[in-house]
C-alpha cells in the first residue's frame, strides 16, 4: 500500500467517522432533544478528529523510524572487518546495501550485500504492511472510542476546540524545532570536525586547503590539507565591507530623501522601484555581478593601469551593496519615520533648514534604529550566498586587498557541500564548523541589533 | 496697554477692509505683524476664512475659541510653520515690520528665527539642556565663540526663570526635566534666538496648574520684549495673561477687543455665549 | 555687540543682522544635502536600469533562435523499422540518417567526408529526436514529404548572430570555412529563419545550448512551491493566530517569538545544511527531490508569512472580538469566524510575497542536491527534479554565448513570474482590504 493511498484511506475513515457523528447529533435534533449541549456539526468533527489526527501521527512516527530499525537490524550482515572498521566502513558497506535495494548494482556484489539487500526488501514490504495495519487500526479503534463517548452531555464542541488549540501549539513549535534542528544538525557535525582537526586551528589557521584532503586520503603527495578558516573570514569581511560601503550612504540617503523631502508623487513611483531591486533574486545579482560588474571593474581597473582580479571583491561586493540598498533604505525608513513630528517641528520653528533639521535633530534622535539597520545590513552581506558563490573566486587569499580575489564562508559552503559528498571527510564536515561559525556570528549580530532597538524604543515610550 | 489700540486714521496701509464679520477693532498703531484677509484650506476644506488682524509691538494677545476654529492655523501662518504640511494653502497678507512673510526674496529659516514658536506638548531635543537651548544660536551663526554661547544660553535661561533649576546639570538631557521645566525650557530655547514675536500654541494644555501657573508668570515677564501670540482653552488664561483678545468661531474672527472688554463686555452674541460657556 | 539693554541677549536687530549673515552658507549645504538625497535615488535606480537592460538585451535574443526548414521524406522503412509505428520503434529508426540526408540534398550534395562533416555540424544534435517526435505527433505524415524546421547547432547560431567573424582566422574560430559556405548557401536559399525558441520552454537541461530549455526546472520549482506551500501557509497562519490571539504572556510564548526573529534572520544556506543535515542524512528521505526542497524552503519563509499574518490579525479591530464574545460564541468560535475570515487577505498577501521569496531562493536547494543534472521532466514531489533559480546558476558556468543569453532569457521567465505573484499579492491586498472605520 503506498503512502498517498494509505493517506486517503485515512481521511476517508475520518470522513465517515464525522458523517457519523453528525448524524448521531442530528438524530438527537430530530427525536426533540433538547439539552444537546453542541451542534450537531462539532460531535461530527469531535469523533472525525479522534479518529484521523492520532492515527496520522503515528503514521508519520513509524514510517520515519522504520529505516532506524532496519539499519540496527542490518549488523547481522556484516562481515567482521566492517563490525570493526570505523563509522567510513559500515557507511560504506550501508551504501552498498542501499544501491542494490535501489536496483543499482555495480559489478557483481559480495554475498552478504545480496543477502543484506534481499532482507532489507523483505522488512520494507514488511513495514509496510504492518504500517498500514496499525495505522488503520488505530483509526477506527480510536473512532469508535470517540462515538461511543458521545451523549447529549457531552462538550464535543469544547472537545473539538481542545485538539484545536493543541494543533496550534504544535504549528507554534515548529519555529523552535526548526531552530534546535539547525543548531544540532550543525553542532553534530562539527564536533566530529574538531576531532579530526584541533579547534585553534581551523579558528586561528591562515591557510585552507581542503582540496588535498582526498590526495591526502589516497596516499600520493602534493600537499597537506589544512583548515584554517581565517581566509574566509578576511574574506566574507572584505566582500561585506565593500557592500556595506555602497549599501549605507545610498540606502540611508535614499531613506532621508524619501521621507523627509519627496512629494508623495516622488514616494509613490521610487518605493516601488527599490522595492523591485529587493525582490530581484540572488542568483540573478550574482549572474550580472560575474557576466557585467566583474568584468567591468576589471576593464576599469586596467585603463587605469591597476592589476584587478577577474573574480575581484570588488564586483562582489559593489553588487551585494546594491542588493542590500533597499534593505537598509526600508529599515532607515520605518526608524526616520518614528522620530516624533514634534522634534521636527521644534526645530523648525526655531528657523533650521530642513537639512539642518534632519542632520542635527532627526538624524540624531534616529541613530540607534540606523545602527540597527547597518547591523542587520552587514549580517545579511555575511550570510549572502549566491553573489559570492558566482562572483567571488573560491581561492582562499588572506587578503586585505578588494582588487584581489578572495573565498566567503558560504561560498566554500556551497562549494563543498553541493554535489556528492565523501562520508566522514573532515572536508565534508568543515563545511558544518563554516555553517556553525555563520549562525553564531549572524545572529549575534541579530541580537546585538535587536537590543539597540529595544533601547531605542525605550527612549520613546 | 488698552491705549494702543486706535482708530483707523493713522494707518498706513491702504486696504483696511475689515470683513463684515469682525466686530471690535483688528488695527493697532505700531502693528509688529499684520494679517489682512488670510484665507487658509487644508486641501478643498476652509480652515481659516478671511480674517484681517494686527498683532501689535510687546503685546500679548490671546487667540481663543471652539476646537477646530482655525486658531491654531491661523497662529502657524505668523512663521509659516504650515509650509511643512503638504496640503494646506494659504491666500491673503501678512506682513513682519512692513515686509511681506510670503515674499520669496525673505527667507522662511530667518523668518522663523524672527518669529520663534512654542509648542502645545513640550518638545525638547533629546539633547542636553544646553546643547538645547544653543541648538539655534548655533546653527544661525549668534555666537561669535563658545564664550558668547556659553552668555547666550545663560542669559536665554535665566530670561526663562529656569537658570537656578538647571545651571548644576545643564549636560543632562533635556527630557529629564519635569514637563513644566521642559516647556519653559522651549521657551528658552526660542529666545536664544532673539525673536521678535514668539508664538505659543496652547503652551499649558499639558502642564499640571502649578507648572501653568509658572509659565503665565514668565510670559507677563517677556511680554516687555515680545510680541507674543498665544492660543488658549483656557478663558482664565486669557484673561490672566493677555492684553487682547481675539475670538475665532469657524475659521472666522468674530470679535477682537482689549481682553477687559471682551470679558466683560462682549459686543458679538457668539462671543458672549462662548465665554459665558454656554458653549465650546 | 549689541545687547538689548536688560537682558543681556542678542538684540532682535543684532540676531537679525547676524542670521542673514549665516543665510548664503546654509542655503549651499540645504542644496548640497538634497542633492545628496537625490543622487542616492538616482544611484539605485541607475542600477535597477543598468540591471534590467542587461538581462533584457541579452535575454530577449535569447528567446529566440535560427532554424533551418529542410524537405525531409518520412520514409516508412526507415523510420519505421519495426512497422507498428510504436515509441520505442520510432527512436529506434533512422532519423538521424533521414535528416542528414535531406540537409546534403539541401547543400546541393557535397562530395567528401570532409565537407559532409561540415555539413552534418550545421544543424544541432537534437534534431534526429526532433524529427522522431514530429512523426509521433503526426503519423499520418509517414511516408509523405514534409518540411520540418531543425534547430541549428549554437556555433551555427552565434555566427548568424554576428558574434563568430568571418574575419578571424579559420584556426581561431569554432566552425571552418566549409561550414560557413554552407550556411551562407543554406541562407542565400531563404531556408534560415529566425523565430521564437520552442526549445526554451519544452527543452530540458541539456549541454547543447540550442535545445536547452527550462520545461523541467519550472515543473520542479512548481512542485517545490507547492509542497512549500502547503506547509508554510497552515503552519504560518496557525502561529500567527496562537500568538495573537490565544498565547499567554509566559516564558515558552517568548521562546517562540525569540525563534521565530532567529529564523527571520539565519542565512538561507544554512536552511539548506540543515534540509541535508536532517531530511537526507538522518531521515533518509533522498536527494534532489522537491519534497526535502520544499520543506526547507516552507521553513525559511515561515517568518515572513507569521509576521505578516500577526500584522494582519492586529488590523481586526478589538471591537470585533469583543461583539463576538459578548453574545456568547466561544473563544475559537470568535477566532475562526470574526478574526482569521477579515484577516485572511493580510494573510495570503504575506503568503504569495514568501512564495516569491521562495521562488527565487536557491542556496538552500542546492544544499539538498537539487542541483545535478537532471533531463527528465519531475512527474512529482520524490523525483529527482531541479528549480528554475538553480538552473539559472548552473548555465550561468556554461561559456558558450548561446548559453549566457538562454540564461537571460530564464532569467526574465522568473522575473516575470515574480513580478506576476507581487503584483498580484498587491491587488489581492487592494481588493479584499476591509477598511475599518
Amino acid at each position: 500500500m503506498s503512502l498517498t493511498s494509505l493517506i486517503f484511506t485515512l481521511l476517508v475513515i475520518g470522513a465517515a467517522y464525522f458523517y457519523l457523528g453528525q448524524h448521531w447529533g442530528r438524530r438527537q435534533w430530530a427525536l426533540g432533544s433538547v439539552n444537546l449541549h453542541s451542534l450537531p456539526k462539532y460531535y461530527g468533527f469531535w469523533t472525525g478528529l479522534v479518529a484521523t489526527v492520532p492515527a496520522i501521527l503515528l503514521l508519520i512516527i513509524l514510517s520515519l523510524g522504520d529505516d532506524f530499525l532496519f539499519k540496527s537490524m542490518l549488523k547481522q550482515f556484516y562481515p567482521l572487518d566492517v563490525l570493526d572498521g570505523d563509522v567510513v566502513a559500515r557507511a560504506i558497506a550501508f551504501t552498498k546495501v542501499m544501491n542494490l535495494v535501489e536496483g543499482v548494482r555495480f559489478g557483481v556484489p559480495e554475498p552478504w550485500v545480496e543477502a543484506a539487500a534481499s532482507a532489507w526488501i523483505g522488512w520494507q514490504k514488511l513495514a509496510d504492511l504492518v504500517i498500514a495495519a496499525a495505522t488503520i487500526g488505530c483509526s477506527l479503534a480510536a473512532g469508535i472510542f470517540a462515538y461511543r463517548k458521545i451523549s447529549p452531555a457531552f462538550r464535543a464542541r469544547n472537545g473539538v476546540e481542545r485538539i484545536i488549540l493543541w494543533a496550534l501549539i504544535a504549528c507554534s513549535s515548529i519555529a523552535i524545532f526548526t531552530t534546535i534542528g539547525i543548531v544540532l544538525s550543525v553542532l553534530f557535525e562539527s564536533i566530529r570536525f574538531f576531532k579530526l582537526i584541533p579547534f585553534q586551528d581551523f579558528i586561528f589557521g591562515l591557510e585552507w586547503n581542503p582540496q588535498f584532503e582526498g590526495a591526502e586520503r589516497a596516499g600520493s603527495g602534493g600537499g597537506t590539507a589544512t583548515y584554517g578558516m581565517l581566509p574566509m573570514f578576511v574574506g566574507t569581511f572584505l566582500i561585506s565591507a565593500v557592500a556595506i560601503t555602497v549599501a549605507v550612504p545610498v540606502g540611508l540617503f535614499s531613506a532621508i530623501y524619501l521621507a523627509e523631502y519627496a512629494g508623495s508623487r516622488t514616494r509613490s513611483v521610487v518605493k516601488p522601484l527599490l522595492e523591485i531591486l529587493a525582490g530581484v533574486p540572488t542568483v540573478v545579482y550574482g549572474f550580472f555581478a560575474a557576466l557585467t560588474v566583474a568584468p567591468f571593474v576589471r576593464a576599469v581597473g586596467a585603463s587605469l593601469g591597476i592589476e584587478v582580479a577577474s573574480e575581484s571583491a570588488l564586483a562582489a561586493g559593489l553588487v551585494m551593496g546594491v542588493m542590500i540598498i533597499p534593505f537598509v533604505s526600508s529599515l532607515s525608513d520605518d526608524v526616520i519615520n518614528a522620530v516624533p513630528q514634534s522634534l521636527r517641528d521644534a526645530a523648525y520653528g526655531l528657523g533650521s533648514t530642513k537639512s539642518e533639521a534632519i542632520r542635527k535633530v532627526v538624524l540624531p534622535a534616529a541613530l540607534p534604529g540606523i545602527v540597527a539597520a547597518v547591523i542587520l545590513a552587514v549580517s545579511r552581506a555575511i550570510g549572502e550566498t549566491m553573489i559570492v558563490v558566482m562572483a567571488a573566486g573560491l581561492a582562499a587569499n588572506l587578503s586585505f586587498n578588494p582588487l584581489d580575489a578572495v573565498t566567503t564562508v558560504t561560498s566554500q559552503i556551497v562549494t563543498i557541500l553541493s554535489g556528492d559528498q565523501e562520508f566522514e571527510s573532515a572536508k565534508t564536515l568543515s563545511a558544518f564548523a563554516l555553517a556553525l561559525v555563520l549562525i553564531i556570528v549572524t545572529l549575534a549580530l541579530n541580537f546585538f541589533a535587536l537590543q539597540v532597538v529595544k533601547k531605542y524604543r525605550e527612549q520613546y515610550d | 496697554m488698552a491705549d494702543e489700540v486706535i482708530g483707523t486714521k493713522e494707518v498706513n496701509f491702504q486696504d483696511r477692509e475689515v470683513p463684515d464679520e469682525t466686530v471690535g477693532e483688528v488695527f493697532v498703531n505700531n502693528p509688529r505683524m499684520t494679517a489682512r484677509n488670510v484665507s487658509v484650506y487644508y486641501a478643498e476644506k476652509l480652515a481659516v476664512d478671511d480674517v484681517t488682524l494686527d498683532v501689535g509691538s510687546s503685546e500679548v494677545i490671546a487667540f481663543v475659541g471652539p476646537s477646530g476654529c482655525g486658531k491654531s492655523t491661523l497662529l502657524r501662518c505668523f512663521n509659516r510653520m504650515n509650509d511643512t504640511i503638504d496640503i494646506c494653502r494659504m491666500e491673503g497678507k501678512i506682513n513682519i515690520d512692513g515686509d511681506d512673510i510670503n515674499d520669496p526674496k525673505i527667507d522662511v529659516v530667518s523668518l522663523r528665527a524672527r518669529v520663534g514658536m512654542v509648542f502645545q506638548k513640550p518638545n525638547p531635543f533629546p539633547k542636553s539642556i544646553f546643547d538645547n537651548i544653543a541648538y539655534g544660536p548655533r546653527i544661525h551663526g549668534l555666537a561669535r565663540d563658545s564664550v558668547e554661547l556659553d552668555e547666550i544660553v545663560e542669559r536665554s535661561l535665566e530670561r526663562a526663570g529656569l537658570w537656578s533649576e538647571v545651571k548644576d546639570r545643564l549636560d543632562q538631557p533635556g527630557t529629564s526635566l519635569s514637563g513644566g521645566q521642559q516647556q519653559r525650557l522651549c521657551i528658552a530655547r526660542a529666545i536664544a534666538v532673539g525673536p521678535e514675536v514668539i508664538l505659543m500654541d496652547e503652551p499649558c494644555s499639558a502642564l499640571d496648574p502649578i507648572a501653568t501657573a509658572k509659565v503665565e508668570e514668565l510670559i507677563s515677564e517677556l511680554r516687555e520684549q515680545y510680541s507674543i501670540v498665544i492660543v488658549t482653552h483656557s478663558m482664565q488664561q486669557a484673561a490672566r495673561v493677555s492684553d487682547r483678545t481675539a475670538y475665532f468661531h469657524l475659521g472666522k474672527l468674530v470679535e477682537v477687543g482689549e481682553t477687559k472688554q471682551i470679558f466683560t463686555r462682549p459686543v458679538h452674541r457668539l462671543t458672549e455665549d462662548y465665554i459665558t460657556g454656554r458653549f465650546g | 555687540m549689541t545687547r538689548s539693554t536688560d537682558s543681556g541677549l542678542l538684540s532682535p536687530q543684532e540676531a537679525a543682522v547676524r542670521v542673514a549673515a549665516s543665510l548664503k552658507k546654509r542655503g549651499r549645504s540645504e542644496r548640497r544635502f538634497r542633492y545628496l538625497g537625490i543622487a542616492a535615488i538616482t544611484l539605485s535606480i541607475l542600477f535597477l536600469v543598468l540591471l534590467f537592460a542587461g538581462i533584457f538585451t541579452k535575454g530577449i535574443p535569447g528567446m529566440f533562435q535560427h532554424y533551418v526548414t529542410l524537405d525531409v521524406v518520412l520514409d516508412k522503412g526507415r523510420m519505421d523499422p519495426q512497422g507498428d509505428m510504436s515509441e520505442a520503434s520510432l527512436y529506434s529508426g533512422d532519423a538521424r540518417g533521414l535528416v542528414n540526408e535531406s540537409l546534403l540534398i539541401a547543400l546541393g550534395s557535397p562530395e567528401g567526408r570532409k565537407a559532409k562533416r561540415a555539413a552534418r555540424s550545421i544543424l544541432s544534435s537534437g534534431s534526429a529526436s526532433r524529427l522522431t517526435e514530429f512523426t509521433l505527433k503526426h503519423p499520418e505524415l509517414i511516408g509523405e514529404n514534409v518540411a520540418v524546421k531543425f534547430a541549428v547547432d549554437d556555433d551555427i547560431d552565434s555566427f548568424m548572430r554576428g558574434f563568430i567573424s568571418r574575419e578571424t582566422p579559420e584556426s581561431d574560430r569554432r566552425i571552418n570555412d566549409e561550414t560557413i559556405e554552407f550556411v551562407d548557401r543554406l541562407d542565400q536559399a531563404s531556408l534560415i529563419s529566425y523565430e521564437f525558441s520552442d526549445y526554451l520552454f519544452t527543452g530540458s537541461a541539456s549541454r547543447d545550448a540550442e535545445i536547452a530549455g527550462i520545461k523541467g526546472a519550472l515543473i520542479g520549482s512548481i512542485w517545490t512551491l507547492g509542497v512549500c506551500l502547503l506547509i508554510a501557509f497552515p503552519l504560518g497562519v496557525a502561529t500567527a493566530v496562537y500568538l495573537e490571539e490565544i498565547a499567554p504572556k509566559n516564558r515558552m510564548t517568548e521562546i517562540i517569538e525569540i525563534n521565530i526573529n532567529n529564523l527571520a534572520a539565519v542565512p538561507s544556506v544554512v536552511f539548506g545544511i540543515m534540509g541535508l543535515a536532517i531530511f537526507i542524512l538522518v531521515f533518509g528521505l533522498p536527494r534532489s527531490i522537491p519534497l526535502v526542497g520544499g520543506i526547507v524552503l516552507a521553513l525559511m519563509t515561515l517568518p515572513t508569512i507569521i509576521i505578516s499574518s500577526r500584522a494582519a490579525i492586529r488590523a481586526v479591530p478589538p471591537s470585533i472580538r469583543d461583539a463576538a464574545l459578548g453574545i456568547g460564541a466561544s473563544k475559537m468560535q470568535t477566532i475562526l469566524h470574526h478574526v482569521i475570515p477579515p484577516a485572511m487577505p493580510g494573510m495570503l498577501t504575506g503568503t504569495i510575497i514568501g512564495m516569491a521569496q521562495a521562488l527565487g531562493e536557491t542556496a538552500p536547494l542546492l544544499m539538498i542536491g537539487m542541483v545535478a543534472f537532471i533531463v527528465d521532466v519531475p512527474g512529482g514531489v520524490t523525483e529527482p527534479a531541479t528549480a528554475l533559480p538553480v538552473q539559472i546558476f548552473m548555465w550561468a558556468d556554461f561559456a558558450e554565448r548561446m548559453f549566457i543569453q538562454k540564461t537571460s532569457a530564464a532569467i526574465i521567465v522568473l522575473l516575470a513570474f515574480l513580478i506576476t505573484m507581487n503584483a498580484g499579492a498587491i491587488i489581492l491586498r487592494k481588493k479584499l482590504e476591509r477598511r475599518w472605520q
